[in-house]
């Protein structure tokens, strides 16, 4: 087998930037620590451009495992823009509330080296290795903050779940691998195929019975493989009922890596899924759409009505980005084997709700962050008066509620309007007036945030105007500029986002055109 | 007629004028003033020119602007996503309304203080979603336009409203945005229904939809929109709303926003699904008959002046329902009629009490009396506004209901005869609340109040000359809305194409 490896120089380039980045806290003790962030963030955004730049006419895959086409470079790029306006975001708060800065930075980057690869995988114990990566990482980070109770209690209580979830996807792959004889997503796909059958027919085969029903098609692995992936995946972007570790991990985490966990990870997640459920198992959707769609409900149900009580503002994002998976994953059920148009635009409408949601989500934290930096509180009561003390940032805030809530103007409205549309186009009314019903219950939960911004005066001892540093003011501009461009122009990015989307469907069009050949 | 570019100008003058008041400094409190004043004088102008050039001998859709914005993109075809605009003769005088509530309720906005830049920031993007809406062709940006001018209620209200405010923008915002998870569900089915791959209305216009698809989604329409204007029994948050909201906003909610509601029965449901207009029609003509009846009891009973007016709207809005209902000519042009009238003359009541409110810091009706020894104008303006409502032979309200009663006889007599119950209980509230207040032996207590000031005037005066026009001479309303009226689907023809003249001159 011949390995291009120029086509995974970033992954290398990401490992040797966070390998330096620890490195040269050794050798230069007497920096100041900001310099690791700022350096960091200037190496993320050099790669992100040369990728862009250089990969993205290419469509090949590393030795059938890494797939390097337009969809992964796409997912390269947003990962490291992600990680960068993290970084970003974290220099002035890991410089005053943390220790150890390059090991903290270098995570960071292994964390999005992993996402990076996660987003390439084509073969499924690649993309386990590439999910562990992730993980471990995150699981330190949870816990950096390490003379915080909350911090450790997360971030233990993250790592033992996701263990477990873990030990849930191994069984399924392996499972899955029983089934077709292999873990690549190009082999598993035609083989699927043929497993294919109604679910009466498979719970028909699981008693046994064989009135009827054509024993060779029954393959329950099949089943039960799908089930324990999902279930695993489910943990990973917390949906319910695999959500319980997200409040406490997000409460405990340090609020970089809280607004880092809530929007790389789950894009990763959902890279991931994406590609996994396209590539290798839409020819089986007839098996899979159901608990999927089931999941999509319980998950935007739960998390919407959670987020309602609750008093702390990292609780409630944690729960409002369990609703937000909810919708994301109505963009996995309006994937449809037999319409290969329609299964790309659910595609496509999800990775633009995505884009939308995590370019929302880090502003939202980026704001919170700026805030906590003054005054080290972050229960909703403490905003009051924020639109007095600090009017951008109340600002801010309150755009990228409205656009979580899916208010117009703002990205969340034009990303929600697509992903549901997809959804009713594919026959799914009632996922998709759920849908619609529980982020109208959303603008509840917001609406009382901003009220505390905006009602209310200023209380306590400190109740100043305050200023926002240079660079993490300049982020939130950026952030909330591109929230409002999503908002009111998606255009070009839908395009972008459509034409990665194509390659993803090249096999189950093949597979589906070969069926009508036959 | 083509010159969509007006119509462009309707939102972009309000938009600029947004942009350009975030960018001026909070402490220019004046410069942020005239900066919305001469918006709203040049909106008001384009909309009194966009009403008198509409071309009512051609009919239809005019100024027509179309610019794509996302098509030919996954499930979107040729003009997947658009931003379509376009005036019909319905919605011709709903736009000149909007310039005028607009207009007058920058006048009046003029003595806030309080966090005057992100009040006329709100103002203006509220502003800019109601022309959206009454312009808008296409399902996405009618919709966008529709949830635009609801969302900045809710800051608008808790900020600078009186009253309960919290409780009641709260109240507000989650019905209406409840409403319009209704009208989302129904575009969302529309669109997968039709299969064209477009969100325009021009096209959707054209499908024939089923029957049993039309009859189960027109209610989604009909009462997503109905909460907004203030459908029985949906329509608790409106006095609620409307007193704890600020004047300026009072103005614009009553006159515009609920017109809204009103609007997209018409565009969405009538127009694009009428065969769901057969089966559920009747039923809201019965709530908009319910509503009338009902809202008036209500206004009697109540001592805030607000509260009175509040429900009074419920119950003129319940009118227009009713008008709606009827699904024939006449009482659609009424309905249509009502929607102006009740609009600007809501607006010019909300406008009077504020003025009050802001000198007397209260609106209790039992401790007013002989408010005309010091303030004969007010008087004047709100007893204009008073006998409009009354249906006032001579003003604008007459000459809507009239057409409401007209068209409700011909198919429902009973109701016909409730609604014109209804327009007797408003002459009880009215006339009791002008003799008690207004006249009445005077409270010395008011010794210090002072006429209005003249921003009120002016925004007074602003308000009554379409209420007198239009009651005097109504003919440039009716030529503009009847053959539009005439040309909805399904709509019976009585009395040919009605007019007042036509019904004079027989």
């Amino acid at each position: 087998m011949d390995l291009e490896y120029q086509l995974i120089i970033p992954e290398f380039v990401m490992a040797g930037l966070a390998v330096v980045i620890i490195a040269a806290a050794l050798a230069f003790r007497n920096v100041d620590q900001k310099w690791f962030g700022y350096a960091t963030a200037i190496g993320l955004a050099i790669i992100a451009v040369i990728t862009a730049v250089a990969y993205w006419d290419t469509n090949d895959d590393f030795g059938g495992v890494l797939a390097v086409d337009h969809f992964t470079v796409l997912f390269r790029v947003f990962f490291l823009g992600i990680a960068f306006f993290t970084v970003m975001a974290a220099v002035q708060f890991a410089g005053e509330r943390l220790k150890n800065h390059a090991e903290f930075y270098g995570l960071i980057v292994f964390a999005t080296l992993g996402m990076m690869l996660l987003a390439a995988s084509r073969e499924l114990l690649t993309a386990y290795l590439s999910l562990e990566l992730l993980s471990f990482s995150f699981y330190i980070l949870v816990g950096f903050n390490k003379l915080n109770p909350f911090s450790n209690e997360g971030s233990l209580k993250y790592m033992l779940l996701g263990a477990f979830s873990s030990a849930l996807m191994l069984y399924g792959i392996s499972l899955i691998y029983g089934v077709t004889g292999s873990t690549t997503y190009s082999a598993i796909g035609p083989d699927v195929v043929e497993g294919t059958r109604s679910i009466a027919g498979q719970l028909a085969s699981f008693a046994g019975g064989s009135g009827g029903v054509d024993p060779d098609g029954a393959r329950p692995g099949l089943l039960i493989g799908l089930v324990l992936i999902t279930a695993g995946l489910g943990f990973k972007v917390s949906a319910v009922p695999f959500h319980q570790w997200t409040p406490d991990a997000y409460q405990g985490a340090p609020l970089p890596i809280t607004a880092f966990l809530s929007a790389g990870g789950k894009a990763a997640a959902f890279a991931f899924f994406l590609r996994l459920f396209s590539e290798a198992f839409l020819p089986a959707a007839a098996e899979w759409v159901w608990f999927v769609g089931i999941l999509a409900a319980v998950t935007m149900i739960v998390g919407n009505l959670m987020a309602l009580q609750q008093t702390n503002f990292k609780r409630l994002m944690a729960y409002s980005s369990i609703s937000q998976v909810g919708y994301l994953l109505v963009g996995i059920v309006a994937l449809d084997a037999a319409n290969i148009t329609q299964s790309q635009d659910a595609a496509s409408a999800l990775v633009l709700h995505l884009i939308g949601y995590v370019t929302t989500n880090i502003a939202v934290f980026a704001a919170i962050i700026a805030f906590y930096n003054r005054t080290g509180r972050d229960d909703i009561v403490d905003l009051r008066g924020l639109a007095e003390r600090q009017p951008f940032l109340a600002f801010a805030i309150a755009a990228a509620l409205f656009s979580l809530a899916g208010m117009p103007l703002f990205a969340g409205f034009a990303t929600k309007f697509i992903i549901f549309q997809a959804a009713f186009n594919n026959g799914f009314l009632w996922l998709g007036a759920i849908g619609v019903t529980a982020s109208f219950v959303s603008l509840y939960y917001y609406l009382m945030v901003i009220k505390q911004m905006y009602l209310y005066e200023p209380e306590g001892s400190d109740r100043a105007r305050f200023h926002v540093s240079r660079p993490l003011a300049g982020a939130l501009v950026v952030l909330v500029a591109g929230v409002l461009f999503i908002g009111l122009y998606p255009t070009p990015l839908f395009d972008v986002i459509h034409s990665s989307t194509a390659g993803l469907f090249e096999q189950a069009a093949a597979i589906s055109a070969a069926a009508v050949g036959n | 007629m083509d010159a969509g570019e007006a119509l462009l100008l309707l939102l972009l003058i309000p938009g600029a004028a947004m942009l350009l008041t975030i960018l001026v400094p909070s402490r220019h409190a004046n410069v942020v003033r005239w900066i919305a004043l001469i918006a709203t004088t040049a909106t008001l102008i384009d909309s009194i020119w966009i009403f008198a050039v509409y071309d009512f001998a051609e009919g239809g859709y005019q100024f027509t602007l179309q610019y794509p914005w996302i098509e030919n993109i996954g499930f979107l075809g040729e003009n997947g996503i658009s931003l379509h605009l376009a005036v019909d003769g319905i919605a011709a005088p709903m736009v000149l309304l909007n310039g005028l509530v607009g207009f007058a309720g920058v006048l009046v906005s003029w003595k806030i203080t309080h966090r005057v830049k992100d009040f006329f920031i709100l103002f203006m993007a509220l502003f800019t979603g109601v022309y959206g809406v009454y312009i808008g062709q296409d399902l996405f940006f009618w919709f966008f336009a529709y949830e635009l001018a609801v969302l900045p209620m809710y800051l608008l209200i808790v900020v600078w409203g009186s009253t309960n405010k919290e409780y009641g923008a709260m109240k507000l915002t989650m019905v209406l945005v409840g409403g319009s998870v209704l009208i989302f569900i129904g575009i969302f089915a529309v669109f997968a229904e039709a299969g064209a791959g477009t969100f325009d209305m021009a096209v959707l216009r054209d499908i024939e939809f089923d029957r049993g698809f039309a009859n189960t989604f027109f209610p989604f329409f009909m009462i997503g929109c109905g909460i907004l204007a203030g459908l029985f029994p949906f329509h608790t948050w409106s006095p609620d709303g409307h007193v704890a909201a600020p004047t300026a906003v009072s103005m614009l909610h009553a006159g515009v926003l609920m017109k809204l509601g009103a609007f997209g029965i018409i565009r969405l449901g009538m127009e694009i699904l009428p065969a769901g207009t057969d089966f559920w029609m009747p039923v809201l003509l019965v709530l908009g008959g319910v509503a009338a009846v009902y809202g008036a009891i209500s206004a009697i009973n109540q001592t805030d002046l607000k509260f009175v007016i509040g429900y009074s709207s419920v119950s003129h809005m319940g009118f227009v329902l009713m008008g709606l209902g009827t699904m024939n000519n006449i009482g659609v042009n009424g309905a249509v009629l009502q929607m102006f009238s009740h609009g600007v003359m809501t607006a010019l009541f909300f406008a009077m009490v504020g003025g009050l409110y802001d000198q007397a810091h209260t609106r209790d009706i039992r401790v007013f009396g002989g408010l005309v020894r010091k303030m004969p104008l007010f008087v004047i303006f709100f007893g204009i506004a008073g006998l409009t409502s009354l249906g006032l032979p001579g003003l604008s309200g007459f000459v809507a209901e009239f057409h409401i009663f007209v068209g409700t006889i011909d198919t429902f007599p009973l109701f016909a005869a409730l609604g014109i119950l209804s327009a007797a209980l408003t002459a009880i509230y009215v006339l009791r609340l002008m003799g008690r207040a207004a006249l009445g032996p005077f409270n010395p207590r008011w010794e210090n109040l002072k006429e209005l000031s003249r921003w009120e005037i002016a925004a007074a005066i602003v308000l009554i000359a379409p209420i007198i026009a239009m009651g005097v001479w109504p003919d440039p309303f009716i030529d503009r809305i009847a053959p539009t009226v005439a040309e909805l689907p399904k709509i019976d023809q009585i009395g040919g194409l009605f007019t007042l003249s036509s019904l004079t001159g027989r």
